[in-house]
């Protein structure tokens, strides 16, 4: 009976479905019960701050740079149809601040910082750090997950912004040193056009959500991880597909929830 | 409870996904011996390890540590319980990345408010006596496998406790670190006044330091005796056992169809 068994196949899977998203919510919500030991010893959420946050600067820095510079050209490109080339610095803005910023950042974000922090809880576990952690009366979750996660939930927003700031003068390096749009109107529209409340906090906002998303989605991943090499690696290749799904997913309903239908 | 006991499993049975693993262990840990648990890879005996350390709930029967029902505690209680337990994994299980010292000087930063001065010198003391001060600047990866294991067993001890669990300490060492090791769990055993439970199948070694032994296979208890009782015994899994012999009660062949069917000969 193929059909039947494609029918107990799907049926199977949509209960795993459902039953990872239970054990992820419970994961999460454990891990926001047991953070005050990590914000009581700050230097256990410095010490993940710099890995995932620091160094992940460089790749941050670079693609925001580029994106900013494609977005000079293509802006140029398309403002000059009609003739209102000396708004190219709102849409940079705009498109970095609202949009790409936090929605790029969060991607690369979760390929750099997200799929390490995976393969390392998902090694500690296979090497019995874990269990050695848990038989040492020290709780896991707080001592390894809970700083990793406001790492994540910090430096997210701090990298968002640094990527639109960076992109800004990418754009203003194509845009006005190259082909020679007006500077004064290039940032004199664009200080006008971008609201503070508008824009910039909402652009906070969903790189606070993404930041939130990826993390715990890296971290559970790990924690949950068959402890063997390949579990290891199908978890780290999961972190990367599920969280990037969820960023755009994500995206579109904070856009729609804070722009739609205005 | 016999307050002689440390440690006392009654009725223990534990299945998992319905697959019975143990069933109906019965056990005493006398305080300050050093008591082995050995049989096959397989036969329920890491198992019965985490059920002493409290990491599995038993389907039925109980472990009672120092007087106390493991799987009666809550997370607080057996986490109380946990600071006067120690356990070395197989492979030692050290934090990768942290340095020796700070894998030694762990439990004590976080159970304990002493100064950072004193858990140096409780570090460099408890290093010292796995032979091992010379090391507190490497990283775990920067060991060898004997090395990473005399580490974590300093870790193990690093709050005195009064329970230690061994699993597998002698698995994949070199005769010199297999000597050492065991020489280590005895003197540690009597330094510290400790009771020591040790899972292992290196019989030999084992036979060498511990005070008694328990036989396990199936999940049940086979056999058990004196280092000088299971030497002498004369049952057939004992002596397949302890003389590493290739054919017994435990077969040579996993149990499979008919040999020439499977290499489609004809009768």
């Amino acid at each position: 009976m193929p059909i039947a068994k494609s029918f107990r196949a799907i049926g199977h899977r949509s209960v795993n479905a459902v039953w990872r998203i239970g054990l992820a919510t419970r994961f999460f919500l454990l891990t926001l019960r047991y953070s005050g030991n990590g914000f009581r010893r700050f230097h256990l959420i410095i010490k993940e701050l710099f890995s995932t946050g620091v160094m992940s600067l460089i790749i941050i820095v670079v693609a925001g740079l580029f994106v900013g510079m494609v977005l000079g050209l293509q802006g140029y490109e398309t403002l000059k149809r009609y003739g209102s080339e000396s708004a190219l610095g709102v849409m940079v803005a705009l498109g970095l601040v609202r949009e790409l910023g936090p929605v790029v950042a969060a991607l690369l974000f979760a390929s750099r910082a997200g799929s390490a922090m995976t393969a390392e809880i998902g090694l500690m576990k296979a090497t019995e750090q874990i269990s050695a952690m848990e038989m040492m009366a020290v709780n896991p979750i707080a001592r390894i997950v809970a700083p990793r996660f406001w790492a994540g939930v910090i430096s997210m927003p701090l990298l968002a912004a640094l990527f639109s700031a960076v992109g800004v003068f990418g754009g203003y390096f194509v845009g006005v040193v190259q082909i020679g749009v007006d500077e004064g109107s290039f940032w004199s529209q664009m200080q006008a056009a971008v609201d503070f409340r508008e824009d910039i906090l909402n652009g906070v906002i969903k790189s606070f959500v993404f930041g939130t998303a990826v993390t715990v989605i890296a971290l559970f991943e790990g924690y949950d991880a068959p402890p063997t090499a390949e579990g290891v690696s199908g978890a780290t290749t999961r972190t990367v597909v599920t969280s990037s799904l969820a960023i755009l997913m994500l995206d579109f309903v904070l856009t729609a929830m804070m722009f739609g239908g205005k | 409870m016999s307050a002689q006991n440390l440690v006392e499993i009654r009725d223990l049975n534990f299945s998992y996904d319905r697959r019975p693993v143990l069933e109906g262990i019965n056990m005493n840990f006398p305080r300050g011996k050093l008591v082995a648990i050995m049989g096959l890879s397989g036969c329920g005996k890491t198992t019965l390890l985490r059920h002493i350390g409290g990491s599995l709930k038993p389907t039925r029967g109980y472990v009672k540590v120092d007087g106390q029902v493991l799987h009666e505690l809550d997370q607080e209680g057996l986490y109380a319980m946990r600071r006067k337990m120690g356990m070395l994994f197989q492979f030692g299980a050290l934090f990768t990345d942290m340095s020796v010292y700070d894998n030694v000087a762990f439990q004590m930063r976080e159970h304990t408010d002493l100064p950072e001065e004193l858990i140096h010198d409780l570090v460099l003391m408890k290093l010292h006596a796995v032979g091992l001060r010379g090391t507190h600047n490497l990283m775990p990866s920067e060991l060898s496998g004997g090395m990473a294991r005399r580490v974590a067993l300093a870790r193990t001890v690093a709050l005195d406790p009064m329970l230690i669990m061994y699993d597998e300490p002698f698995a994949g060492l070199d005769p010199i670190s297999l000597t050492v090791v065991g020489d280590l769990i005895r003197r540690l055993n009597d330094a510290l006044g400790a009771t020591s439970v040790v899972v292992t199948h290196d019989v030999q070694e084992s036979l060498k330091i511990v005070d008694y032994v328990y036989f396990m296979a199936h999940g049940v208890i086979v056999a058990e005796g004196t280092p000088d009782q299971i030497r002498a015994s004369d049952r057939d899994f004992v002596r397949q056992f302890v003389h590493g012999e290739m054919d017994g009660p435990v077969p040579f062949h996993y149990p499979g169809g008919d040999y020439r069917q499977d290499l489609n000969l004809r009768a």
